[in-house]
């Protein structure tokens, strides 16, 4: 009995305890960023934005998930019932479990697996299929065109995310996340490899379908894109799920580029803030972009967002891997 | 190790079960999406023999990129389901005579498969212990070196085939207005626009 106790039942309840300490953050974040997306957006076009519901409108989220309670769940007559009913709780789903391998400060980690960021990328490029099985289950013609826009663009975009990814790893030697922040103790990896930063950072806008490249949702075209025939609570999860992939994708590019947990510099006034507010600093300085291009830039034209994918991004990576790899064996400064 | 092996028997059941479904289930597009489960339950046994690896691999290449255009695909087509199924008794016999001869043919394929006795030392490299090399790095070890030949050819292979699809379904279209952003940048004033003195009443 005390086997089991120390064998299953204590790390199990470890366990649970971590992923409640992740994700009860997670949630106040996401429903937050809705929020904050709305003050933001309205402060660059010199409005108010939400003020009325508590001070600030600081209840406004709260306000919102209740009036989505409230209302009617209805399934569409043609739909495929359970697909209808699944894709929103797959997208909701794999927008939490990415979070296991994110470190959040030294050490701090749900599960410290060795293919940390490969598992990071498998779960996103897991995410288009919530959106495709969403738009073929409604059984209707704008959630499909949405979610067939949705399945291309993810797909291309994926490919540059991967060739960046490798760039990093080729500078770290380790696929595991907290040795890729360990690496940049010395530079963020954001200042040698700027031109792969930006490129990550556009390509995750296409890869979380955000503007400008929220062609999937194109409200002026599609309606709404893939959620069109969603309603109440299947609504809300696939409204939380696109913004914890935000705060997943801004997560990621903090660990690959902006150095994780780690402070700016290593001294005195600036390390003795602890590793989790500098990583959440960073994913708010991050997320703050993904907003700020979305109150400046219009929607790109769709065979623009092919153009870019496949013409631009996929060379220009492609090219830096291999300079990085020349480089890093030329000068002899490969990782052991 | 009980929780190992429920586990186990929970990941293989699903992926055998998703697999029976992928050839019962009706719509195509189920069947697509039972693939995917057993291409991710797949998955989960490589993680429990400690193969994480590859594990990642085979979600992000086949679920995260071929069942993605697979599923695409499969949307895209207009089949009459019932049209389908009407042939389905007649095929029977011959459908499952043929499945029969490959069941006895594998059978006895496998059943004297004898291997030589000195090819499984000469085949199987040391593999190092788990707390010193990482799985992706013993990986990388064997397939640069002693199999690097193999692997670029594998590699040719594949832009063979990507080279022969491009051609396939690369076709130029008349008639079709396309946006070349280097024409567009080349364009000079001078070029397009013509200043034109009009005198009352004549017209351009």
């Amino acid at each position: 009995m005390a086997d089991f106790w120390d064998g299953y039942a204590l790390p199990t309840i470890i366990i649970l305890a971590q992923i409640l300490a992740i994700m009860v953050p997670l949630l106040v974040a996401v429903a937050y960023l809705t929020l904050a997306e709305r003050k933001v957006i309205a402060g660059m076009q010199m409005r108010t934005g939400p003020a009325k519901v508590g001070p600030f409108g600081l209840l406004q989220p709260l306000a919102d998930g209740l009036k989505l309670f409230g209302k009617e769940t209805i399934l569409p007559a043609g739909a495929n019932r359970l697909v209808f009913i699944m894709a929103p709780m797959l997208t909701f789903v794999l927008a939490m479990v990415a979070w296991a391998v994110i470190p959040v400060g030294d050490g701090m980690v749900i599960a410290d697996i060795n293919v940390g960021i490969l598992y990071l990328f498998a779960i996103s490029s897991l995410g288009v299929y919530g959106i495709i099985m969403a738009g073929w289950a409604s059984n209707s013609k704008y959630p499909f065109l949405g979610a067939l826009r949705s399945a291309a663009q993810m797909v291309s975009y994926e490919v540059s995310i991967g060739f960046v990814i490798i760039t990093v790893l080729l500078c770290v030697g380790s696929l595991n996340l907290s040795d890729i922040v360990n690496a940049q103790k010395t530079v963020w990896f954001a200042i040698p490899l700027l031109p792969m930063f930006v490129v990550f950072f556009i390509s995750a806008l296409a890869e979380t379908n955000r503007a400008p490249f929220d062609l999937p949702e194109g409200e002026s075209e599609l309606v709404a894109g893939y959620f069109v025939e969603y309603s109440s609570m299947s609504f809300a999860l696939f409204f939380l799920g696109e913004y914890a992939n935000m705060i997943l994708m801004s997560a990621m590019t903090t660990i690959l580029f902006l150095g994780g947990w780690l402070p700016p510099f290593d001294i005195a006034p600036l390390n003795w803030i602890p590793g989790p507010i500098w990583f959440a600093l960073k994913i708010a300085l991050v997320l703050f972009l993904f907003l700020w291009v979305r109150a400046t830039f219009p929607r790109y034209r769709y065979d623009q967002l092919m153009r870019l994918g496949w013409k631009v991004f996929l060379p220009l990576s492609l090219v830096w891997v291999i300079l990085t790899a020349g480089v890093l064996v030329a000068f002899d400064w490969l990782p052991a | 190790m009980v929780i190992q092996a429920l586990i186990f028997y929970l990941f293989a059941s699903i992926t055998v079960a998703s697999g029976v479904m992928v050839i019962a289930s009706r719509n195509p597009v189920h069947s697509v999406l039972y693939l995917i489960l057993a291409f991710f339950n797949a998955a989960g046994l490589f993680v429990l023999i400690g193969a994480e690896f590859l594990a990642m691999i085979l979600v992000v290449v086949y679920v995260g990129a071929v069942a993605v255009l697979f599923l695409f695909v499969v949307m895209m087509l207009d089949i009459n389901f019932v049209q389908l199924r009407e042939g389905f008794l007649q095929y029977l016999p011959i459908g499952g005579l043929i499945g029969l001869i490959l069941l006895v043919e594998l059978g006895l394929v496998f059943g004297t498969w004898v291997l030589a006795a000195d090819v499984a030392q000469i085949a199987a490299l040391p593999i190092p212990a788990v707390d010193q090399v990482t799985n992706t790095e013993a990986i990388g070890r064997v397939m640069y070196t002693k199999y690097v030949y193999l692997f670029q050819a594998s590699g040719l292979v594949l832009l063979v085939a990507m080279i022969g699809a491009i051609v396939l379904t690369l076709r130029q279209r008349e008639g079709v207005r396309k946006q070349s952003i280097a024409v567009q940048n080349a364009r000079r004033r001078e070029d397009v626009v013509a200043t034109v003195k009009v005198p009352t009443g004549g017209g351009v």
